[in-house]
């Protein structure tokens, strides 16, 4: 689509004669990203862009407008809300509480120890069993988080990382107890370490070893579940940790891209592995530059593939991801409001061609949801997807001279992002040297400043306050911790420990080799070994892990 | 107020526990910093034993403890303990985080000078440190 010279004369003209002889706002109108938005977007904006190559039809490449030809017309994106508190059974509860009220899959959230590899017995774990996640030790509580609940019918996400090859085992033999073999089984499980030591900071060994790992994973998963996604390569959490759109998208994907290298490296052909790949990203309060940035991931992530790592199939180039609304947006103050800002959230989302949904409970500023507040959670899914339209045509906002440019410029922040990793020796030695925590904690502190300046309004925070009611929130019940201890000395008293020593002694000796850990994993998983043990295990071969932290 | 007679703050901020929320206690110290005191961050799954080595060894004159895991009634009673327990009685101790407020008159009950929930400006927490730094060091 040429460009008339008469257009870039006319809107010139326009910005000079019309525009700049009116007033504006004495308002901040930088994106949360610290973006510049022009005041109007026009043909002009898009003189050298090509439908064809930037956009496409959805379902073909570049998958600009969706990885789908129907998208939310043909399937609706999956309502998953992540859950877990307490025990076990509590959490099975709220799973089943939130099946029946229209949740279409499961998302679990776990407790501090258990995400950072102790059990719930461990010095460390005291006051915070069962606290931020449900606590689960061994395969013996995961039967007990699923009960009732069809694994072959039902897709499951786990949100774990640094021990995830285990709480992958402990799921695969418990559905495996039930009658359901690991290859019928369809989730996700998080795995995505580099993340982790980028932004959300649950780490259990040092980063090579962690990276065998999540290759090791990829690998047996390739070979094993082919309806599972061995890793959710994730933004969610380097933008909650104060990233800005661009970084969460380039951070994201240049770790996706060391994930493909890594597995490439092992061996695997990356059209086995590569469609098994998801994504996971935030959907922050910023709404257009939301829009652009997940079809800027999508674009740049087939071209990527194809022509950077060789990728022949389609469906090595869909990028698929699940998205949650904002935690970081929510406020203590006045929390209703925290239910518009959710709304706009997920329609961004939507809007962005998510196949997979959280929506935020409106006190999660203050406390784990309630069931009350989780239901209206999950309610603001079904408003958006039965009443407003906007599941109903694909892409909705292509074309837009706005949302357009706003895509054109992340991809290309993103690049220079990429070419400054490559520079430092890419995405580990970029870790080890602090580039991307040194970034994101800049972009936070900038926009804690502009807050606090009173620049940036947050609504109830800084402007527009009001005295709040008590809002009655989730309290973290203080018996469960016992409850849990309890779980975990009887499965202890049940199980055979010479089985227990030789499963963890043919674990250590293959992790000081080469081999596939997840075979080893599993057999610890079946003699009842626990999560603790294992990880005591490994960090025996491996080592643990210390930041040296800068702000 | 007499510069060359004052000494610079010197202030821990901390992560207790699994927690690895660290976003907000890096502004903070960020912050700290640019008023002109002197921080020492610890970085984070600190014990509260760690936690309080690092306040001795220090000579802190604050501490910022950031627990954003929910753990807080569990944590700040046990480095409270530890730091009477070692005779330490005039550091000003200072939390922030998920703090529901029902929780925070049986905190500052165990001696946590002040509270600041979700929402509060860097230079509210600057201030209230300075004050409450100056009002314990003797004149």
């Amino acid at each position: 689509m040429a460009i008339e010279p008469d257009a870039k004369r006319r809107a010139n003209r326009w910005r000079e004669e019309v525009y700049d002889k009116t007033p504006e706002r004495d308002a901040l109108f930088d994106t949360i990203s610290g973006h510049e938005i022009r005041p109007l977007y026009t043909d002009e904006d898009l003189s050298d862009w090509d439908p064809e190559s930037k956009l496409g039809f959805p379902g073909s490449f570049p998958y600009t407008r969706g990885p789908y030809p129907s998208m939310h017309r043909g399937r609706l994106w999956t309502m998953r809300q992540f859950a877990g508190f307490g025990t076990v059974e509590e959490t099975n509860e709220r799973f089943r509480y939130l099946l029946s009220h229209g949740q279409t899959g499961l998302s679990t959230a776990f407790d501090m120890p258990s995400l950072m590899g102790f059990d719930s017995d461990h010095q460390r774990s005291l006051g915070e069993v069962g606290v931020e996640g449900v606590a689960l030790d061994t395969v013996d509580d995961m039967e007990t988080l699923f009960a009732g609940i069809p694994l072959d019918e039902v897709t499951v996400s786990m949100t774990i990382n640094a021990p995830a090859a285990i709480m992958l085992a402990f799921y695969v033999v418990a559905a495996e107890e039930k009658g359901i073999p690991a290859a019928k089984l369809g989730g996700t499980i998080q795995t995505d370490i580099l993340k982790e030591y980028i932004a959300q900071k649950e780490w259990c060994f040092p980063i090579e070893p962690a990276m065998r790992l999540v290759t090791d994973m990829v690998e047996w998963c390739t070979a094993e579940m082919p309806r599972w996604h061995p890793i959710s390569i994730s933004g969610y959490h380097i933008r909650e940790a104060g990233s800005t759109a661009a970084q969460e998208l380039a951070f994201t994907l240049k770790d996706g891209f060391t994930y493909v290298e890594r597995a490439i490296e092992r061996g695997l052909d990356v059209d086995t592995f590569a469609p098994r790949l998801s994504f996971f990203f935030n959907a922050h309060i910023e709404f257009f530059e939301e829009i652009a940035k997940y079809r800027a991931a999508r674009r740049i992530w087939a071209r990527e593939l194809r022509d950077t790592y060789g990728a022949k199939r389609s469906d090595s180039l869909r990028l698929r991801f699940h998205t949650q609304t904002a935690g970081v947006s929510l406020t203590a103050q006045q929390p209703l409001n925290n239910i518009v800002r959710t709304a706009i959230e997920a329609l961004a989302g939507v809007l962005g061609g998510t196949q997979s949904l959280h929506t935020n409970s409106f006190d999660e500023a203050l406390a784990l949801p309630t069931e009350e507040a989780v239901r209206v959670a999950l309610r603001t899914q079904q408003v958006i997807a039965h009443e407003t339209g906007a599941a109903n045509t694909v892409d909705p906002l292509g074309g837009s001279y706005f949302v357009e440019s706003l895509t054109d410029e992340l991809e290309h922040a993103a690049y220079d992002y990429f070419a400054r990793i490559d520079e430092l020796g890419g995405m580990v030695a970029a870790i080890e040297t602090g580039f991307p925590q040194r970034e994101i904690a800049d972009a936070a502190f900038q926009f804690q400043a502009e807050v606090e300046q009173r620049r940036r309004i947050v609504v109830g925070v800084n402007d527009y306050v009001t005295e709040d009611a008590q809002t009655n929130i989730h309290r973290p019940d203080p018996a469960a911790e016992g409850r849990q201890r309890e779980r975990l000395a009887k499965t202890k008293a049940a199980r055979d420990e010479a089985e227990v020593e030789s499963a963890l002694a043919e674990l250590k000796s293959a992790a000081a080799g080469e081999a596939n850990l997840m075979p080893l994993i599993i057999a610890c998983a079946r003699a009842r070994v626990s999560e603790g043990e294992m990880v005591a295990t490994m960090q025996e071969v491996f080592g643990t892990y210390t930041e040296h932290p800068q702000f | 107020m007499n510069a060359s007679a004052e000494r610079t703050i010197r202030v821990v901020v901390a992560k207790p526990g699994l927690d690895g929320h660290d976003r907000g206690a890096k502004i903070i110290a960020r912050a700290l910093r640019d008023a002109g005191m002197e921080v020492i961050y610890t970085g984070l799954h600190q014990t509260p034993e760690q936690i309080v080595a690092t306040v001795v060894q220090e000579d802190a004159d604050a501490v910022g403890l950031s627990i954003l895991s929910g753990a807080h009634m569990t944590l700040v009673p046990k480095v409270m303990k530890l730091l009477d327990e070692q005779g330490v009685d005039d550091v000003v101790i200072t939390l922030g985080g998920t703090i529901p407020a029902d929780d925070v008159p049986e905190l500052k009950k165990l001696g946590v000078a002040e509270v600041f929930t979700p929402g509060a400006a860097t230079d509210e927490i600057v201030e209230f440190i300075r004050g409450a730094v100056a009002e314990r060091t003797p004149a």
